[in-house]
């Protein structure tokens, strides 16, 4: 079954959380238990509608402030698919959430308020969606209601929004528009009798169409070790599985391979899955592999065809998003996850910096605080093995982590 | 012989590169394993990340004493065809010495206790890392739940300063006396973990499957009279019906299901048709709309 995973952004009063309470509602993926639950509660808050926020809006704080402030999963399926939605808050505060949900994400829906337009948040959003290489974005006009369906306001705001792409370099990415009302459920699920102007598929068709697989791991194949498996049984008395995740490309039987760092030459002699064996490996998959003569390899080194070797460098220029209550500043030093390798990290420099309201860059800021993004340069202890975050989404990005508190404080995007 | 080409589903996969994630960056993981359909699960996984070596850390069980005896029986038989150590923890013992104060009355359950018998063995074994089965599917709090959990102390669970988690890497960094709960199928639904049972053809514990059971109805639940660990007023009548269970979980906050599925496949149809959430046969949910959320945020699983 193919799973879609989707994440939601929207400020604080669009509407996010009732379309998706309305798409759960519509495909009947609520259960009898979790309607009554809404059903009671929207009426304890005096609602003459359901209150399909309700449904997932987890936290206590949450319920009593009304807003969402976490990343939440909901999930649903149609015949066709499985769906893993990832509900991020628009607070302004809250940047590094909407990050994190769209990292794992294929796909992107940005809600739109029809009678406010395109405003800050919307620019963050799509800023974040580009910077993460969101390959669809859904664009939902929502309250369409509230501005009755009328074709000329949903066209301004699309043409608003228009404008903003036309300066994005990452021209493959597919966006679509679509009027809604997410608490009428025009155009959710079922076709609008409101919209009869509007000829485009409702959000679930659209959602139905697209490709669930990663369209990013299209790079070379990547093969970083997690963990070396030694049986030492008299059966597998001289096993030497590497074990790890595959991303990009394919590996098989025979391809010729460098270890990095040591960049020693070796062969594959075999790909396991657990207790069989095969010929070929695709993307995406937790396998084992032997290697044809005697060599050494451990945990953080990495297996690559040879001829596509990614770069080996001591410095790094990246795009980061900064997470942490303590700002990033030059100097400073963290500890750096990428993949499954651990160096060492020295702030070197920040080049530039957003502007609060994303209408451009400020050179040579002093520092990242919470919820900024910026360009760094950084120097490691040791040498890591990278792609552009354009040619290779997971062997791209890294993340910082801050010595002192263990906190994961920050998300890089190699340039 | 080698077959042609393998491409690993995405949810088994993620969950292979967690478990093989925990044992590179923790020193003392353990498999937290109840006998249920999700700990099991997790098992086959575990298997399939470190084969063909065992797999390379403990099962552990924190016994309410209130289990069902067909989940005792398959696990301990489970551990000895793998090979792997398990550890057995009791609430009794906790009740016996006062430690923990057991309820009483209609509704009294051993669910809560547990989690002190789980934090005492946490520090006697002194464990970093404490694998568990729990879904981002079955209930509201556990939606916002990490792969990659941190706890205090206390076990307790700060749900409003979560560690961010980006892409698949997972940041296990932790300073003395945290430890770190970890969920490899976050990710999967219900359905997802049945219909893996159904296609690696995993066994489960007999009472997952419709059997007959003397049983009485309260609240509009369905409760097994079989063993006098559910509290039944005399005016409770027990009648013989055909059940299965649904999640296996402690007998005084579990309730059965009416059922005819005798087999897997037809379980896996009845999970798909039904309109009632899993977690809509525990007691232990029903107690307030925040239930789940209080406990964790006490260290409970």
């Amino acid at each position: 079954m193919n799973v879609l995973k989707i994440a939601t952004a929207g400020s604080v009063d669009d509407g996010k959380s009732t379309l998706i309470g309305r798409i759960l509602y519509d495909t009947k993926s609520l259960t009898t238990d979790k309607l009554e639950a809404i059903e009671t509660r929207s009426k304890a808050n005096g609602f003459d509608y359901l209150d399909f926020s309700l449904a997932t809006d987890g936290l206590v704080a949450e319920r009593e402030q009304g807003i969402t402030i976490d990343v939440a999963h909901i999930y649903f399926s149609t015949a066709k698919k499985s769906y893993i939605i990832a509900d991020t808050p628009g607070h302004v505060e809250y940047t590094r959430n909407m990050v994190t949900g769209a990292s794992t994400s294929q796909a992107s829906m940005i809600l739109v308020d029809a009678r406010n337009g395109v405003i800050e948040q919307t620019y963050r959003h799509f800023f974040i969606n580009n910077l993460l290489r969101i390959k669809d974005i859904v664009v939902a006009v929502n309250k369409m209601d509230l501005v009755d369906f009328s074709e000329e306001k949903f066209n301004a705001i699309k043409a608003e929004f228009e404008k903003m792409v036309a300066n994005s370099d990452y021209k493959d990415q597919n966006i679509t528009f679509i009027p809604v009302s997410a608490l009428k459920g025009d155009n959710v699920v079922s076709e609008s009798e409101n919209t009869p102007w509007y000829s485009g598929r409702t959000i679930l068709e659209h959602l139905e169409s697209l490709d669930a697989k990663d369209v990013f791991e299209k790079g070379q194949a990547r093969f970083p070790v997690q963990t070396v498996i030694r049986p030492k049984t008299e059966e597998y008395h001289d096993y030497r599985g590497y074990a790890g995740k595959l991303y990009g490309g394919s590996l098989s039987v025979g391809d010729d391979v460098t270890v990095l760092p040591s960049t020693t030459k070796s062969k594959v002699k075999s790909i396991h899955f657990f207790d069989k064996e095969f010929k070929k490996a695709k993307k995406g998959s937790s396998i084992s592999i032997t290697l044809e003569n005697d060599v050494n390899v451990s945990r953080g080194d990495m297996l690559v065809k040879t001829g596509e070797e990614p770069k080996i460098t001591k410095e790094l220029t990246a795009t980061i998003c900064w997470m942490d209550k303590d700002p990033l500043q030059a100097s400073s030093k963290y500890f750096i996850k990428h993949g499954v390798n651990d160096v060492q990290a020295k702030i070197i420099s920040l080049s530039t910096i957003m502007k609060p309201d994303f209408s451009g860059e400020i050179e040579n800021p002093t520092q990242l605080t919470l919820n900024e993004i910026g360009d760094v340069n950084l120097k490691l202890s040791k040498p890591l093995f990278v792609d552009s975050y354009k040619n290779n989404k997971s062997n791209g990005a890294f993340i910082l982590i801050n010595p002192k508190t263990n906190t994961t404080s920050g998300v890089g995007f190699i340039k | 012989m080698s077959l042609d080409t393998i491409k690993v589903g995405a949810l088994e996969s993620e969950a292979i590169h967690i478990f093989r994630e925990v044992v590179s960056q923790f020193e003392k993981p353990v498999l937290l394993f109840s006998g249920g359909k999700d700990s099991i699960t997790l098992v086959r996984l575990a298997q399939k990340a470190f084969y063909p070596a065992k797999i390379p850390f403990p099962l552990m069980h924190i016994d309410t004493g209130h289990n069902f005896p067909e989940t005792i029986e398959f696990r301990d038989r489970l551990a000895k065809e793998l090979g792997v150590e398990l550890i057995v923890r009791n609430v009794q013992d906790n009740i016996d010495s006062g430690k923990v104060k057991e309820e009483t009355g209609r509704y009294a359950s051993r669910n809560m206790l547990q989690t002190e018998t789980l934090l005492d063995a946490i520090e006697e074994f002194g464990f970093d890392a404490c694998i568990g089965g729990a879904r981002r599917d079955e209930e509201k709090a556990r939606a916002k739940e990490r792969i990659f959990s941190v706890r205090d102390d206390f076990g307790q669970w700060d749900e409003k300063n979560q560690r961010p988690e980006l892409f698949d890497m997972l940041n296990g960094k932790i300073d003395l006396g945290q430890n770190v709960r970890v969920f490899p199928i976050s990710n999967w639904t219900e359905l997802d973990v049945w219909s893996y049972i159904e296609a690696e053809e995993i066994e489960i514990p007999s009472i997952y499957f419709a059997h007959k059971r003397k049983i009485f109805v309260r609240d509009g639940m369905i409760w097994s009279a079989e063993d006098d660990v559910v509290y039944r007023d005399e005016e409770e009548v027990v009648e013989e019906r055909m059940v299965r269970f649904r999640t296996v979980g402690d007998m005084s906050c579990t309730a059965a299901v009416l059922s005819d599925a005798i087999t897997i496949d037809k379980v896996v149809a009845e999970i798909r048709e039904s309109t009632i959430s899993e977690r809509g046969a525990r007691i232990d949910d029903k107690r307030s709309e925040a239930a789940m959320e209080k406990r964790k945020q006490q260290g409970y699983f």
